[in-house]
């Protein structure tokens, strides 16, 4: 039997798109978040620390059941996107994106954020001094110090979102090519009693899983080593 | 005192023990509604108690294979039950079909499914709701259904599908598919359909969907689980199954 047929091979495609796709946006988005969260001393900072931290605690069923609400026809963005033309976002690759969006943020932003707080103030101090305007701070100071930060960020969205399960089972719908990723996938091959698809499905994720903690200490590691 | 108080819980760990058992019991999605009345009446008029799993039959399959404790499984069709008694997972002659189910084209606007299904031709929506076919038997049963109106290939391309036939319902309940396939036990109560707009599909557009209970190797021998299959089969339960649309 053929190790992965192209059902199985457009769903691992499918997971790539979307994990890459949720961590570009992340990165755009989480950064100035992280950075926000890191400078500021607003008594916001708890609250918005807080609301960027809930998907880490909260079951994906209790994401995935107000997205199916809240994104529906009558729910608030469903009226929304209804309005703009684009339709509704359940079903949708775009509607994946938004959930995957929401549910990976702590992973990219926290370590983002850690990274932005250990760089203190003497190096931006020691910019203004020089008459570096803020923009230029940011780009050449802040984010070559910050680079451990937004590499860990990276890896962790992109491997957060290629695991995801319970959101893709609740606002997919399983359609082949546009939102039945590789957990959904190898769900489907369990309840069907295709344990051997599913072994090859399942193994791959296995070592991938692995293979990104591992680059992820082994990156970390050596990083660590150069700055003491 | 102390005395006093450890022979009441004695007594009342005996007449837990004795008096009223538990059964562990998977039934399959379509089947959540009658089994909450039933599972009410049978603790009521036995005193035992029905612990009730709702999920797709598929799922149950695999799991009781891997030794979940269940006791008794409702399936949603004949074929699982049969395999589960070959098996040997379960008891060999205990499984009768507790209900017949019927498929419906459903959706929760009033007025959008007209009473031929003739929506399904014109073809006007984005998103057909059903149960994966894989794993659940109103699944299959819907692709049969479309496959012999010839309208297969056309409308596969809006197919979401549920993990089970619950899921399915839950996509069309929130609007997010303008309609779908279900079981007419889902949408319909004491004979009324409770909302929205329905088509009964033909029984001869699809094989009859035959529901069988099935007796499981981890309830043999136990009290309330022979309990639970005889009163599946009394006058009470089946009244309560019959109200739900189902036939027997």
């Amino acid at each position: 039997m053929e190790p992965l047929n192209t059902v199985d091979l457009s769903a691992v495609k499918l997971t790539i798109k979307l994990a890459t796709l949720t961590t570009i946006l992340l990165l755009f988005i989480g950064t100035p978040i992280a950075w926000w969260l890191a400078r500021t001393k607003s008594r916001l900072k708890g609250l918005i620390g807080a609301l960027v931290a809930l998907p880490l605690v909260l079951p994906p069923t209790v994401l995935g059941f107000y997205m199916l609400v809240v994104m529906g026809p009558q729910g608030p963005i469903g009226q929304l996107t209804q309005a703009l033309g684009v339709g509704l976002l359940p079903f949708t690759f775009p509607g994946l994106l938004v959930g995957s969006v929401f549910y990976s943020m702590p992973f990219v932003v926290q370590p983002v954020q850690n990274a932005f707080e250990a760089i203190g103030e003497r190096p931006l101090e020691a910019a203004a001094t020089l008459r570096a305007g803020p923009w230029d701070t940011f780009f050449s100071i802040v984010v070559p110090l910050a680079r451990p930060g937004f590499l860990t960020g990276a890896i962790l969205g992109f491997a957060h979102t290629v695991g995801e399960f319970g959101i893709v089972l609740m606002i997919g719908g399983n359609i082949p090519g546009k939102t039945r990723v590789v957990s959904v996938q190898i769900y489907d091959h369990v309840e069907a009693m295709e344990y051997a698809q599913a072994h090859w499905l399942a193994g791959g994720m296995v070592l991938f899983a692995f293979l990104v903690m591992l680059s992820l200490y082994t990156f970390n590691g050596s990083s660590n080593r150069r700055m003491s | 005192m102390r005395r006093r108080l450890l022979i009441l819980f004695i007594l009342l760990g005996l007449s837990d023990s004795v008096l009223a058992e538990e059964v562990y019991v998977a039934v399959a999605a379509n089947f959540a509604g009658p089994m909450e009345k039933i599972a009410a009446d049978f603790e009521k008029d036995t005193g035992h108690k029905a612990l009730v799993s709702i999920g797709a039959t598929g799922k149950f399959f695999a799991q009781i294979q891997s030794g979940a404790p269940f006791e008794i499984l409702l399936s949603a069709d004949e074929a699982t039950a049969v395999k589960l008694e070959q098996g040997g997972n379960g008891v060999p002659g205990s499984r009768f079909t507790y209900a017949i189910g019927k498929l419906v084209l459903w959706s929760n606007k009033p007025g959008f499914v007209d009473d031929k299904g003739e929506v399904l031709k014109k073809g006007e929506f984005s998103h057909l709701a059903l149960a994966n076919p894989k794993t659940a038997p109103y699944g299959a049963s819907a692709l049969e259904a479309l496959d012999h109106l010839g309208l297969l290939e056309k409308l596969s391309p809006k197919f979401v599908q549920g993990e089970n036939i619950a899921q399915t319902q839950q996509f069309i309940t929130t609007g997010n598919a303008e309609l779908g396939f279900v079981a007419l036990s889902q949408v319909q109560k004491d004979g009324q359909l409770s909302g929205g707009s329905a088509w009964l599909v033909p029984a001869k557009l699809y094989t009859p969907i035959r529901q069988d209970a099935v007796l499981l190797t981890k309830g043999k021998g136990k009290t309330a689980a022979a309990a639970l299959m005889d009163y599946l089969k009394g006058d009470k339960a089946k009244a309560v199954i019959k109200s739900f649309g189902y036939d027997l």
